[in-house]
């Protein structure tokens, strides 16, 4: 069945993916946070990367848990469905949700505190599992809707608007999804949307647990001078290492490449990340060396950012489970019920 | 024993196991067991065991009962002692004029000091020195010797058991050889030494037939793959555990594919409860028939999430086989002490669905129940069993299955449907009946929503305003008057002139149904009434409100059947008595028999007021 998507008022000119729509059918409801929230830049960034991969809206599911980060996913793509969850506990439902119905896009979109204090063995599993979905970890380093306590990834020294000093080291989502075998580990900038969205695009087409990790300013908590999440300091202390472009499938690949300095990456579907290699000494196809230089710009407090990390060949949760093509929820069930006859057959061992 | 007292014990006795975990003795237990059903005599299995792999006691109770009992049995009329460690116990729960049978290898008169039974020494350890070689095959074939040691002294067919052997090993023919020689040293031994067979033993009758002997863990997991369940997730926990073995053993048996090798269901292993019933609730609401199986500490774990569930209308099924608490409690001991936990199940004004299967038979059929149960209502079902009904061996009529059954899926809108409406309102109640349409992601555009646990108005919009909040609550409180008419009713027997009642749930039934009898004997006439579901019917109430006493039997300590009763129904207080049994031991009859006769024979209340 096809579906018309009902006309809305709207510039005529303005540009069609490959459904005809436009960006705007991949909005939803207005934000309800703070004006200048990194959360509704990354917001963004997912309409654009929605639209500019033609996903058919009612073939997203968007799933959350609990904090100013969670509430996002009521702001794109209103024709989905969504799933605001509990705290910490999106991974579950995305596992569930996905155990079920293997063909959609699922986007999960969490915060620090969502899942690194009160989720963080979810979201451990979730990675182990190699659960195909985009993880969007959009992170302040502080607890926005309880009023701007540190989170688990605030770093050593950073300064709380009240003048508290965080002495615990951070727990780095980059870090520990590399350790824990994650074969799409990005990290970008909310101020960023030109490494953002091609990012998040390339997350979508990778098979498997793609994290990303965006450094997302809370303007009203954590904003301030001695906050390490800060517009300011985010913009002074961020490097680039790799920058990933993404390319479609079926498409030319029309940039040219200089040897040694860009690597084309093909997905799985075809579509290829092609990662210019800002830092020429950085390979992102090396799990050890990529930790090792995460954890050296972590001493010098500088934040290494792009995709940082690519294995595009891993199996991911269904193909581990042996599962079929067919969602499992589409399966009829009279496959699905062995009959009179077998149940005979089986108690026979208990006659 | 006299002639006529050995003749009326034929095919009803009691013969206890006492071994060491770990050892092995479980295959023999279980042969013994399934040789007396093969047997056609009716027989109860009953496994006391400890929390621990290798080197504790543990017991097996066959209970041999040619009336058809179910419950365990009171008295133990022959125990076999191969734990040398407990002797001195199980000495003592031999009934008077019993027989106690252990291994003679190291003779232990001085412990063995009762003259009202008989001692019976076995030389296992050395039977079996002398005749296997190796120290794991000596102490494996000494732990079945003893098989044919009871086999001699009861009658029991040993060709019947060959037979069984031959079935368990049909890919290593060799093991039946080596065990079969064991049980025929022990057989041979007694019959020498011995006046066999003894007056308790078997003789072959024909009331088994169209049985079956199996365990509810076994016959839950079986019940979930003929319901149509394609996901399980799971954390491990006594004494679920063997329920998810079972969904994945008969998976992977009736449900793969023959060409692809693709299996038609997917099982996670999750990281614990709290992400067990996430996954189910994921899973649930993408439209699969998704269920987990735990037992009381996995149901605290679960709380916050089955909050959610129930909020936000998602089915989901879960099986709590019930163990005791509180905390860890004793995990391998049964209780019925999840009651409130599950009714009640989380924060806020919550209430759940719950079936109460009293045996494996119903643990299979009510599977399919609380998935069309969950799906139709849109809420979380709790299946509660207990590690009585889940772990132990139970003869059951053979489940049949009806191929014309049909899953209800409930108020699910199709493309076709969402193509039609103009607009969809996740939460609102078209019908009356307090059950909202659902959709599904991926259907039709038409289709989405936004699920969230926080509030929300009837359209399944976010909200903060009382009034929406309170009509979506009004009407989750309507739907709960629903659920009540659509669980499976309570099952009552009741004859008007009896004015006195025994009301009660699960696996008492086999124990109320033995003490039913017991008291009818003794001219003491008790109605009674099996709570299947929760919410209650209105059954409930009208049948308790016709008894001057009903004795609310259940198998905790806070009479947690009764406060639902007390809080969910009109009937007073005053009209209910507990008999409650909380030691971890299956109740028995006798329990309940002494519970309603300390009432009966009250000298303070006049006799006639109570009993016809």
């Amino acid at each position: 069945m096809t579906f018309m998507v009902k006309p809305k008022v709207r510039h005529p000119d303005l540009p069609k993916n490959e459904l005809g729509l436009t960006r705007r059918d991949y909005e939803a409801a207005n934000s309800t946070l703070c004006a200048g929230c990194g959360h509704d830049s990354i917001t963004a960034a997912i309409i654009e990367a929605c639209w500019a991969n033609s996903l058919a809206p009612q073939n997203v599911v968007k799933l959350s848990g609990i904090g100013c980060s969670s509430k996002t996913t009521a702001y794109f793509v209103g024709g989905a469905h969504g799933f605001n969850s509990v705290h910490g506990r999106m991974p579950s439902v995305a596992t569930g949700a996905n155990a079920a119905n293997r063909n959609l896009h699922y986007i999960g979109v969490s915060g620090d505190g969502d899942s690194l204090s009160i989720g963080l063995g979810q979201f451990c599993h979730a990675i182990r599992r190699n659960l195909n979905m985009v993880y969007m970890l959009e992170n302040n380093g502080v607890y926005g809707l309880t009023k701007g306590q540190f989170s688990a990834s605030a770093d050593l020294g950073s300064i709380l608007k009240k003048g508290d000093v965080n002495n615990q080291p951070p727990i780095d989502p980059v870090q520990l999804a590399i350790t824990l075998g994650a074969g799409f580990v990005a990290r970008s900038f909310s101020g960023d949307k030109a490494q953002l969205v091609p990012l998040i695009r390339a997350a979508m087409h990778h098979k498997g647990f793609a994290l990303i990790d965006v450094l997302s300013p809370c303007v009203t908590f954590n904003d301030h001078e001695g906050s390490t999440r800060s517009y300011t300091y985010s913009r002074e202390h961020y490097e680039e290492a790799v920058h990933a472009d993404f390319v479609a499938p079926a498409r030319e690949i029309s940039v040219a490449y200089k040897e040694g300095e860009s690597l084309p990456v093909t997905l799985h579907d075809g579509s290829q990340v092609v990662l210019h290699k800002v830092d020429n000494s950085y390979d992102p196809t090396d799990r050890s060396a990529a930790l090792a230089r995460l954890v050296e710009r972590q001493k010098q407090h500088e934040y290494l950012t792009g995709l940082l990390y690519i294995d595009p060949e891993q199996q991911e949760f269904h193909e581990l489970s042996g599962t079929p093509d067919t969602a499992l929820n589409q399966l009829p069930y009279e496959l699905l019920n062995p009959g009179a006859a077998a149940l005979s057959k089986v108690l026979s061992r208990y006659r | 024993m006299s002639p006529a007292a050995a003749a009326n014990r034929v095919n009803d006795f009691a013969i206890k196991i006492a071994s060491v975990n770990g050892t092995g003795s479980a295959s023999a237990n279980g042969l013994l067991m399934k040789s007396i059903f093969r047997s056609g005599v009716p027989v109860v299995g009953k496994n006391y065991f400890p929390s621990n792999i290798q080197g504790m006691p543990t017991w097996y109770e066959i209970r041999v009962t040619r009336d058809g009992h179910r419950a365990r049995a009171t008295n133990v009329d022959i125990v076999v002692a191969l734990n040398a460690e407990t002797y001195a116990r199980d000495v003592q729960e031999v009934t008077s004029g019993g027989y106690f049978v252990y291994d003679s290898t190291w003779p232990r008169s001085a412990l063995l000091q009762r003259d009202d039974i008989t001692v019976l020494g076995v030389p296992l350890a050395r039977l079996c020195n002398e005749n296997f070689q190796g120290v794991r095959t000596r102490i494996l074939m000494k732990n079945i010797c003893y098989a044919g040691v009871l086999a001699a002294l009861c009658n029991i067919d040993l060709d019947i058991m060959r037979g069984l052997l031959a079935e368990t090993y049909a890919k290593k023919p060799q093991l039946v050889d080596s065990n079969m020689k064991a049980i025929q040293l022990g057989y041979d031994y007694a019959q020498q030494n011995f006046q066999c067979p003894l007056p308790l033993h078997i003789e072959k009758m024909d009331a088994t037939r169209g049985h079956i002997v199996i365990d509810g863990n076994t016959a839950a997991g079986l019940g979930c793959v003929y319901a149509g369940a394609t996901v399980g997730a799971w954390y491990p926990i006594t004494p679920s555990t063997s329920l998810m073995d079972a969904y994945k053993a008969f998976s992977e048996k009736l449900r793969v594919d023959p060409k692809s090798g693709r299996k038609n269901f997917i099982m996670v292993q999750a990281e614990d409860e709290l992400a067990s019933i996430g996954m189910v609730i994921g899973a649930s609401w993408n439209g699969a028939r998704a269920f987990t199986a735990t037992s009381g500490p996995g149901i605290s774990l679960m709380q916050e999430f089955l909050g959610l569930a129930y909020y936000t209308e998602i089915p989901a099924v879960v099986f709590d086989v019930q163990r005791v608490g509180p905390s860890t409690g004793m995990p391998t001991r049964t209780q019925q002490c999840d009651l409130r936990s599950t009714a009640y199940a989380s924060h806020g004004d919550t209430r759940h669905v719950c079936l109460y299967p009293a045996d494996p038979e119903e643990c299979f059929h009510m599977a399919r129940t609380a998935f069309d149960l969950a799906e139709r209502l849109q809420t979380p079902v709790f299946v509660l069993s207990d590690l009585d009904i889940g772990m132990n061996d139970w003869m059951c009529k053979e489940f049949q299955w009806d191929d014309s059954y049909k899953p209800d899926r409930g108020k699910v809108l199709n493309a076709e449907q969402l193509e039609k409406i103009e607009k969809f309102w996740r939460y609102y109640d078209h019908d009356g009946d307090g059950i909202p349409q659902r959709t599904l992601p991926g259907v039709h555009p038409k289709g989405a929503f936004f699920t969230r646990g926080s509030g929300h108005n009837q359209y399944g919009g976010y909200t903060e305003d009382s009034k929406d909040y309170q009509i979506v609550l009004d009407r989750l409180r309507k739907k709960s008057v629903t659920a009540s008419k659509l669980v499976p009713p309570a099952l009552v027997e009741q004859d008007p002139r009896n004015t006195l009642s025994i009301v009660s749930l699960g696996s008492c039934d086999g124990a109320v149904r033995e003490a039913l009898a017991r008291l009818r004997a003794q001219g003491v006439h008790v109605n009674y009434m099996r709570v299947r579901g929760f919410p209650f019917g209105e059954e409930v109430e009208a049948f308790m409100n016709a008894h001057q006493i009903n004795f609310v039997v259940e198998q905790n300590r806070d009479a947690q059947l009764r406060a639902l009763l007390t809080l969910e129904t009109g009937v007073q207080k005053s009209v209910m008595r507990s008999i409650l049994h909380y030691n971890g031991m299956p109740i028995s009859a006798n329990y309940i028999v002494d519970g309603v006769m300390a009432v009966v024979q009250d000298k303070q209340r006049p006799a006639a007021q109570l009993v016809r």
